[in-house]
């Protein structure tokens, strides 16, 4: 397991596309540039969509590892 | 609204499904921080109403009977069975957490998607921007939907 300083933890168990990624995007503007989020997701779909939206929203996304019955993810604001 | 890598959807399309995958599309490109914008036209416009009998001629108000608008009413492209296919992906796309159509829609707006109406189509329909639900942009041509357009990286007809 990736271990780094987490500013805010996400829940997004239960949920599906797209509703992951509005969180995520949601919870990004609330972290300062440079800082984590950290999610845990049951949604197979994240597996791809998380990274792709890292991608086009210019964010970094640090790890993806399964854990928990589901996924665990972690994103740092970038910009 | 000024950058150039935005996206654009036009929605020819009244049926349930392609609504979905439209405000679905509009909602991942919102959040990864595009200005995205819906254009919404002809059958399209259906998912942007609020629901009542529109219509003032004769031939529109049979039109706002028999083609009535609002999200709810709206069904699959497929699969329909006059509303049994519709009664069916409703409860089936509840019973896998997925979000309902109306709700998909409220949370493309609170994300910033535009939602703009076809001039034309609301003239022929003789449906009134008060048909439509709060928070839609005023009537637009296909100028502004081009002009739109020409500023994003994608556009897509659906």
């Amino acid at each position: 397991m990736v271990e780094v300083a987490v500013t805010q933890k996400l829940d997004l168990k239960g949920l599906v596309c797209p509703i992951p990624i509005v969180k995520v995007s949601q919870a990004i503007k609330q972290v300062q540039v440079g800082e984590v989020i950290e999610a845990y997701a049951t949604d197979p779909g994240v597996l791809g969509d998380i990274p792709a939206w890292c991608k086009t929203s210019g964010n970094e996304m640090m790890s993806m590892e399964r854990a928990d019955k589901g996924f665990r993810f972690l994103v740092r604001r970038v910009k | 609204m000024e950058s150039n890598n935005g996206t654009t959807i036009i929605v020819m399309s009244g049926d349930m499904d392609k609504v979905m995958a439209a405000f679905n599309i509009a909602i991942g490109a919102a959040a990864a921080g595009k200005d995205t914008s819906m254009f919404f036209t002809f059958w399209g416009i259906k998912a942007i109403q609020k629901g009542n009998y529109t219509g003032k001629s004769l031939f529109g108000r049979m039109m706002g009977v028999m083609n009535r608008g609002g999200i709810d009413r709206i069904g699959p492209s497929s699969f329909n069975f006059w509303g049994m296919g519709r009664w069916m992906f409703k409860k089936m796309m509840k019973a896998h957490n997925i979000t309902p159509l109306p709700e998909l829609r409220k949370t493309a707006m609170d994300l910033g998607v535009k939602l703009l109406p076809c001039q034309m189509s609301m003239e022929v329909m003789e449906i009134r921007q008060e048909d439509l639900i709060d928070g839609v942009e005023g009537p637009c041509g296909v100028a502004t939907m081009l002009e739109i357009s020409d500023r994003s990286r994608q556009t897509l007809f659906i």
